[in-house]
């Protein structure tokens, strides 16, 4: 295992080299940064005013860490999601999770951290600066989008709990409500609940982890994970975890919820890679979604999504056939 | 009842040919949602599951029910055999744009794909053989022993749904299931006995078949 404490230090972060592609324009300009403070007032207004659906405009700053690949579709983000909460069609959750109640909305932070709490998600998220990342997305399916995420660095939250030196892994969880969640309920459910997920602590702490609580400008419609989601641009998609409610620090690797409903098909690590194959298909091509209909080409997949730059150190040394 | 059920064959052809037409008709509007390709290959693999299933059905349902459509068999076998050939072609033109090596792969390392592939190439001589001269040629016996491949057909086309989803969908389930009734009726003949007596004890003065 490698030390983790060393991404609460300024020096670790230097380490982290930025995607190529960014342009000098898309680097947020000192004047918004400087009204960052602005935008997080208005973070808090927004959820304090948003009903069960309703989407909220949100203002964000860019990030160096966007891509600027063309976005996939709005209609196609909304429209095409795996949240088995509400069914098992990638097109139940947008047909059902209007019944979900998203406000209020608390997340319990608990395990090996000094400061243990239960926060109301505005209370969770106003601190902080609220960015939004235009990430890929690729399916453990085989398909990909091109997302502009708006979030907190995941590391930011975690440090105000103060982990301990003896936290090693992050575990999430999502909210189990039956009542709300038609997939909870009946006869064939297609995973045991809660959905859980976890990280590796230096991966939970890697500065493109996000919580995101909205994208394409407003806050999350519930089909993609309302009202807090997780997002790990270099893993499956299925990694990010959707409406969580808790995040505990753990010392042992948590379970994962594909992986305990078929652990040879989804390891822990599920890292995006074209060369480590589902055992059922290849993981070399993805067709990206809303590009060029019926004959459309597939692309390759890139190594830890095109994230490699970034991630790859974390994995050195590691038989990632083994730790897939 | 006999009456109504005289559809010219041709029809049968035409009308089973229509969902093929109208997907890839959307497809070409983009009205086949967020993966139009891989939409329009599940439709037609699933329209070709559909008639294999429905040809199974033919013979029970006559047995049981005493409703003979024995005369649309054929229709509903090389439906069956069509819509898998669009489906292939499908999968090798437009989700894989003829790209041989990663076909063959997929065809030699993938299950799923693999048997997939032999439910066609069962489906090849059968559909070959579906005409009267194939049945002269070959003689009733050795043309019925042939097309007993069909099941094996069935058993392989179900499987080959049921391995390319995650978790366990109904959907799927239930075509493995009906295709497991299809088999279970004629591998034990005494359930379509006790099937028939039931049904004529309900209905009662029903013609014998």
């Amino acid at each position: 295992m490698r030390a983790s404490r060393s991404f609460f230090l300024p020096e670790a972060q230097m380490l982290i080299r930025h995607s190529p592609d960014i342009a000098p324009s898309e680097i947020t300009p000192r004047s918004l940064y400087l009204r960052r403070r602005e935008f997080l007032a208005g973070f808090g207004a927004s959820l304090a005013f948003a009903g069960a659906a309703q989407a909220t405009p949100l203002a964000a700053t860019r990030s160096p860490f966007s891509t600027s690949e063309p976005k996939t579709p709005r209609t196609d983000v909304l429209a095409y999601n795996n949240f088995y909460e509400f069914g098992g069609r990638k097109s139940d959750p947008a047909d059902n999770a209007h019944t979900l109640t998203t406000k209020p909305w608390k997340v319990r932070i608990d395990g090996l951290v000094a400061k243990p709490a239960d926060f109301l998600l505005e209370d969770l998220i106003e601190p902080h600066a609220l960015e939004e990342r235009v990430y890929r997305m690729r399916c453990v399916e085989g398909w990909s989008m091109v997302i502009p995420w708006i979030g907190v660095q995941l590391s930011e939250i975690l440090k105000r709990a103060e982990p301990l030196g003896s936290a090693k892994y992050v575990a999430f969880e999502t909210l189990v409500r039956p009542e709300e969640m038609p997939g909870q309920k009946g006869l064939l459910q297609l995973l045991p609940w809660p959905y859980v997920e976890g990280l590796r602590l230096d991966e939970a702490l890697h500065p493109l982890t996000i919580l995101a609580v909205g994208l394409y400008g407003e806050t999350l419609p519930n089909q993609n994970g309302a009202p807090l989601r997780l997002v790990v641009p270099w893993k499956y998609g299925f990694k990010g975890i959707k409406s969580i409610v808790r995040i505990s620090l753990v010392e042992t690797q948590p379970k994962t919820s594909w992986n305990i409903q078929n652990p040879r098909e989804y390891g822990f690590y599920s890292n995006v890679n074209p060369n480590v194959d589902h055992p059922r298909w290849s993981q070399a091509t993805e067709r990206r979604i809303g590009e060029g209909g019926l004959f459309a080409k597939r692309r390759p997949t890139l190594m830890y999504n095109g994230y490699a730059d970034q991630v790859a150190s974390l994995y050195g040394g590691m038989d990632l056939e083994r730790y897939f | 009842m006999r009456a109504a059920l005289r559809i010219p064959k041709l029809a049968v052809y035409v009308a089973g040919l229509v969902p093929a037409a109208w997907t890839f008709y959307l497809g070409l509007q983009d009205q086949l949602g967020p993966e139009p390709i891989k939409t329009l290959e599940q439709e037609l693999g699933l329209w070709s599951l559909r008639f294999l299933l429905l040809c199974l059905l033919i013979s029970p349902l006559r047995r049981v029910a005493g409703v003979d459509l024995f005369r649309y068999r054929r229709a509903l076998g090389l439906l069956a055999f069509y819509y898998a050939a669009l489906h292939l072609s499908a999968y090798v033109a437009l989700d894989h744009g003829f790209d041989w090596p990663a076909i063959g792969r997929d065809i030699l390392k993938r299950p799923y794909v693999t048997i997939g592939m032999a439910a066609f190439v069962i489906l090849v001589p059968l559909a070959a053989t579906s005409n009267n001269a194939a049945i002269r040629r070959l003689g009733a016996t050795a043309w019925a022993r042939l097309h007993k491949l069909v099941y094996v057909a069935a058993i392989l086309a179900a499987a080959h749904f049921l391995l390319i989803v995650k978790s366990w969908p109904a959907e799927p389930l239930l075509y493995a299931a009906a295709t497991a009734a299809l088999l279970a009726v004629r591998a034990f003949p005494s359930v379509l006995r006790h099937a028939r007596r039931a049904a004529e004890s309900v209905i009662p003065g029903r013609p014998q078949a």
